[in-house]
């Protein structure tokens, strides 16, 4: 059998699962917030534009809008300072065969239930790579906080002082991009830096270091709690958007089923 | 300068078609019943007129211009009255001078107005630009509240009384009792009349009209062309007609007769004490009594006392409305302006039939229409003596 | 003395709402000038230009000389009732819903008598005269006594007059914005029974809320206007009971047309400053249409909060001008279709709030508490525009006399 055909007879009988990461689209769900003199994210937005009725007979469509950073999202290099000059850095200049990789996936749940400015540190990703062997190059790294399970105000958490949510030191991104060459990095908050990240030097130190380095990222993933620490396959597509920074995503990741041996 | 005096134009063919309470037919219906009456009563056929004179509200969108096309006729003088409750005496002025000038040799005078389910308050609605812009708005109670307001006014400025005006609704509906066609058909008291369903106060339900269809008529010719066609006859001794009077008075508690009443009597060569029987316009009956002192029975204030110490039935001291007017008989729209006029022609020609007032020869004939806004701005007045055929 | 207002029973589910017949709408050209002058709360009849001679009604030429230069101009409001009555039947059906209507005369020093509404507490004598929009949008006088008596605007031909808060629940559209917390007190000073305060993305935590929700007969509602879905949900939750509807959401960003170069700003601008209100209108209009009708609490206002510079534009917010136009011209609209309901819309135009977007402006500005007396004081009484603080009115004044000379005001240091 060829390695696809193994997949689909995997797939088939559930010894391989696709588990979703994604938010549902909902003009509900938290935007990142800016100092309101700069332009903001556009939420999502659907304007039904008929429902088999006299606006058109016998179809329903909506209109939808967004900013390519609305949702769970793909950020590509250029949406930084640090990215903009490197090659292929739009959405739609990147190889596809990016938006498939293995997935390592590091629990920071129990530190961010009980820090909500909780920071990936190198002692933690040092202690992960004590159990589950250092992390390959070109993989994704997704930090697991189970922010995707915070509802209403509780998930930017923003206060007068700006957001609190975790998020990677510089350190540490110097670390998983530099010396472990990594494909990108995710979290289920809202951006890949935490809510203080422009507190740090250099500021929000995960898309510095990141997209400086041709790196991507993935925000406001859903339910990492559903993946292992490693042996997981990620499958993140962004829509081919012509110089598009970043791109809303449906992100599937393939994970052994139940039964798997 | 005197007025011209009419000379020998004369009023004849009265004729008045039976009111009814509702119709399904237009006021073209009634306007032909209305001409082919008087024609009819003078052995004419329409060919025979060249004069045509119509008052009606509810012609729309045809004026007397449509209504020749429709009927047939070839007038060579036409005339179109908008002058609600003064259309008759004014159409009579004008049908008058125009066969005395020789434009024409029969008119045919016709007020006539159909009603149909909710008709009335179509006309109250667009009535007039003032009372569209500025009396219907405010409550919608149409000549109800216009005349409640006056009474009301009146009532305070000269003491008169609810019974005084009953007094008049009471004789009129006496009245009305002879008159086969009149539409109020039971007696009425003065009891009942102030018990009445209250309807814009002071006024009750037996202060107003009953809007209704029918048409009244007559035709004007000269005096020779009666003689000849064997027509009994009235003669025009005297006419007047105002428009727009005393507009600085705060409430109207006098008509433009008041202005020309002078003039009436000087060019009748006569007095209301002459009178054998006066028709007002009574819509309402605080305005007959202002046409009463306006006219010169009574001096201004005095109209009630005056009235009261009177009998206005048919055999009484002073027969007034002899028909039941428009109180017990109907108001059909434009010919309400006619009603008074045509009964009191019957009666000088001495063929009113059970109306007749015994030995009538001299009639006052009041007419008074179109509240424009807050009061009457049209008035007029005849009157006529019964000539001998 | 009026009988106070009670609050309105709750409403039989077996009998049907009833139907918000108007009064007379049809007016001449000429007596559509007293509407407009109703509309900004003046006491204003034609005066000839040539003689000094008031005109009433409404008219094309001076009763007097003839004249057909016929301005209006604000009159004495005081007048002697002579004459009255109490109608008691009507073949109209708004009024024989309403029987029995006191109406009367009243004679003003200038030389015209007027017919005019009564109120409750007007005798034969001295009366005060008041020229108000009627649920027809159509300008009418009514009568006064001289004095104010307690409970004075409960009168039921008075109230019919306004949109007074008293007894009705309200929605005020944006928690957020600097003017709700002074708009919930006024309208709840005014008798209001319940305000909804719509809430737009709950994620994000703002000063004041628990305050706001703490209040008694407030409650705080999901409503985002620049979400449709989120309006069609929040109008099928309250549209029943909605009677007065204030829309003080804005967006706005100072900035000059060339400033910069993308429509970003505009775009929220339109969001929310005109399409929020057209969503609105979509989801609440229609429910608030079909109760124009409904008793003590009915449908009775909408209002819209705008920028004075809807009728001028300030170049130094060009996008934000712009937006308060559309809105403004969509107010129009909007009160067009309204009128069939019985429903006013006002528009409340201000000047510059005391926000951070105003804050290179000088004074004087706009406190929510002048703001709130305004609207509320615009409500009780029915008007359709009110200018609120001395920069709007003086703006507005401008821009009656001579829109194109306020242009080129408007543009002193722009584009510099």
């Amino acid at each position: 059998m060829t390695a696809l055909q193994t997949l689909a007879a995997a797939l088939a009988t559930g010894a391989v699962e696709v588990v979703d990461l994604t938010h549902t689209l909902d003009p509900d769900f938290p935007v990142i917030v800016l100092p309101p003199e700069f332009g903001q994210c556009a939420r999502f937005r659907m304007e039904e534009v008929s429902a088999y009725d006299h606006r058109g007979p016998s179809w329903k469509w909506h209109n939808i809008s967004m900013s390519e950073h609305t949702g769970t999202h793909f950020d590509a290099p250029v949406h930084w300072i640090t990215g903009r000059d490197r090659p292929n850095s739009a959405v739609d200049e990147i190889a596809p065969e990016n938006f498939v990789g293995p997935v390592c996936v590091i629990d920071c749940s129990q530190g961010a239930a009980e820090d909500e400015d909780f920071e990936l540190t190198p002692d933690i990703i040092a202690e992960w790579e004590g159990i589950h062997g250092r992390i390959p190059a070109d993989s994704w790294v997704l930090m697991r906080t189970d922010w995707s399970k915070r509802r209403g105000a509780e998930y930017l958490n923003l206060r007068e002082d700006g957001a609190h949510s975790p998020g990677p030191t510089p350190e540490a991104m110097r670390i998983l991009v530099h010396d472990r060459h990594i494909r990108g990095f995710g979290t289920e908050t809202v951006g890949t830096d935490a809510g203080q990240g422009m507190h740090y030097t250099p500021p929000f130190p995960a898309h510095h270091t990141l997209h400086g380095a041709g790196r991507y990222g993935l925000q406001c993933l859903a339910g990492l709690d559903r993946l292992p620490p490693t042996g997981a396959m990620l499958l993140a597509a962004p829509l081919k958007i012509r110089n598009g920074t970043g791109s809303p995503l449906r992100v599937l990741a393939l994970v052994p089923g139940k039964d798997a041996t | 300068m005197n007025r011209l005096a009419y000379d020998d134009v004369v009023l004849a063919a009265p004729h008045s078609v039976p009111y009814i309470r509702y119709s399904n037919d237009p006021a073209h219906y009634w306007a032909a019943k209305g001409l082919k009456g008087t024609l009819d009563a003078a052995g004419l056929r329409p060919d025979q007129i060249d004069g045509f004179s119509v008052a009606s509200f509810t012609l729309f969108p045809d004026s007397a211009v449509g209504l020749t096309q429709h009927l047939g006729l070839c007038p060579r003088w036409l005339d179109n009255i908008p002058m609600g409750g003064a259309s008759g005496i004014v159409a009579l002025r004008r049908a008058a001078r125009a066969v005395q000038a020789g434009d024409a040799d029969i008119v045919a005078c016709v007020g006539a107005d159909t009603n149909q389910i909710d008709s009335f308050r179509k006309l109250l609605t667009a009535f007039s630009r003032f009372a569209m812009d500025a009396s219907y708005p405010y409550g919608a109670g149409g000549p109800n509240a216009n005349f409640a307001l006056i009474t009301d006014r009146y009532m305070a400025e000269y003491g008169a009384t609810r019974e005084d005006f009953g007094h008049i609704a009471v004789a009129q509906r006496a009245n009305a009792l002879r008159n086969p066609d009149a539409l109020m058909k039971t007696p009425l008291t003065l009891e009942q009349y102030i018990a009445a369903r209250p309807v814009a106060d002071p006024i009750a339900l037996f202060d107003c009209v009953m809007p209704c269809a029918g048409a009244e008529a007559f035709l004007v010719m000269r005096e020779d062309e009666a003689q000849r066609r064997g027509l009994p006859f009235a003669r025009i001794d005297a006419t007047i007609e105002r428009h727009n009077a005393f507009p600085d008075d705060p409430v109207q508690l006098r008509g433009g007769w008041a202005m020309d009443v002078d003039q009436l009597w000087q060019m009748a060569d006569c007095a209301p004490s002459d009178m054998d029987l006066v028709q007002t316009y009574d819509d309402y009956p605080v305005i007959s009594v202002m046409q009463f002192e306006d006219l010169g029975f009574c001096a201004k204030g005095e109209g009630a006392a005056f009235l009261r110490a009177r009998d206005l039935t048919i055999t009484g001291d002073l027969p007034h409305n002899t028909n039941g007017g428009q109180l017990s008989a109907g108001q059909a729209g434009a010919a309400g302006g006619y009603i008074g006029l045509v009964e009191a022609i019957r009666q000088v020609t001495r063929t009113a039939g059970p109306t007749q007032v015994g030995d009538a020869s001299r009639a006052l004939v009041s007419g008074f229409g179109m509240i424009n806004y807050d009061r009457g701005v049209c008035s007029a007045a005849a009157v006529l003596t019964g000539g001998a055929s | 003395m009026t009988d106070p207002l009670q609050p309105p029973p709750k409403k039989n589910p077996q009998v049907r709402s009833p139907l918000a017949h108007l009064p007379p709408v049809p007016r001449s050209r000429a007596a559509l000038g007293l509407t407009a002058r109703a509309a900004e709360g003046r006491f204003a009849l034609q005066q000839c230009a040539d003689c000094g001679a008031v005109q009433y009604p409404p008219r094309d030429a001076c009763r007097v000389c003839l004249s057909t230069d016929l301005p209006w101009r604000d009159q004495p409001p005081m007048g002697a009732l002579i004459a009255e009555t109490t109608i008691r039947i009507s073949p109209d059906l708004y009024f024989r819903d309403r029987m029995p209507w006191r109406m009367g005369t009243v004679r003003l020093a200038s030389g015209v008598s007027v017919l005019c509404h009564l109120h409750g507490d007007v005798r034969k004598g001295p009366v005060r005269l008041i020229l108000r929009l009627d649920r027809a949008g159509q300008g009418v006088i009514m009568a006064l006594p001289e004095q104010e008596g307690p409970d004075m605007a409960d009168d039921p031909q008075l109230r019919e007059l306004g949109a007074d808060p008293k007894h009705r629940r309200v929605l005020i559209t944006d928690a957020r914005a600097p003017t709700t917390r002074a708009l919930v007190r006024a309208l709840l000073d005014a008798g209001a029974a319940t305000v909804f305060v719509g809430e737009a993305e709950p994620w994000r935590r703002w000063p004041g809320r628990d305050a706001l929700a703490a209040m008694d007969r407030v409650e705080i509602v999901p409503l985002d206007l620049t979400d449709s879905a989120s309006v069609r949900e929040a109008a099928g939750t309250l549209g029943g009971k909605t009677d007065i509807l204030i829309n003080n959401a804005a967006f706005l960003r100072p900035g000059g047309l060339l400033e910069r170069s993308d429509t970003v700003f505009a775009q929220q601008e339109l969001e929310v400053n005109y399409l929020g209100l057209m969503r609105l209108a979509q989801g609440f209009g229609p429910m608030m249409h079909a109760r124009g009708g409904d008793g003590v609490n009915s449908a009775a206002a909408w209002v819209n909060i705008l920028s004075a510079h809807a009728l001028a534009a300030d170049p130094a917010h060009a996008g934000y001008s712009a937006a308060s136009a559309a809105a403004l011209s969509l107010t129009q609209s909007l009160r067009a279709e309204m009128r069939g309901g019985g429903v006013r819309v006002m528009t409340v135009l201000t000047g510059p709030p005391d926000d951070e977007w105003h804050a290179e402006i000088p004074p004087p500005k706009v406190a929510p508490r002048a703001l709130a007396r305004a609207l509320v004081d615009g409500l009780q009484r029915g008007l359709e525009e009110v200018a609120c603080g001395d920069v709007a009115r003086d703006l507005v004044e401008r821009w009656q006399r001579d829109a194109k000379v306020l242009e080129r005001e408007l543009a002193e240091g722009a584009g510099r």
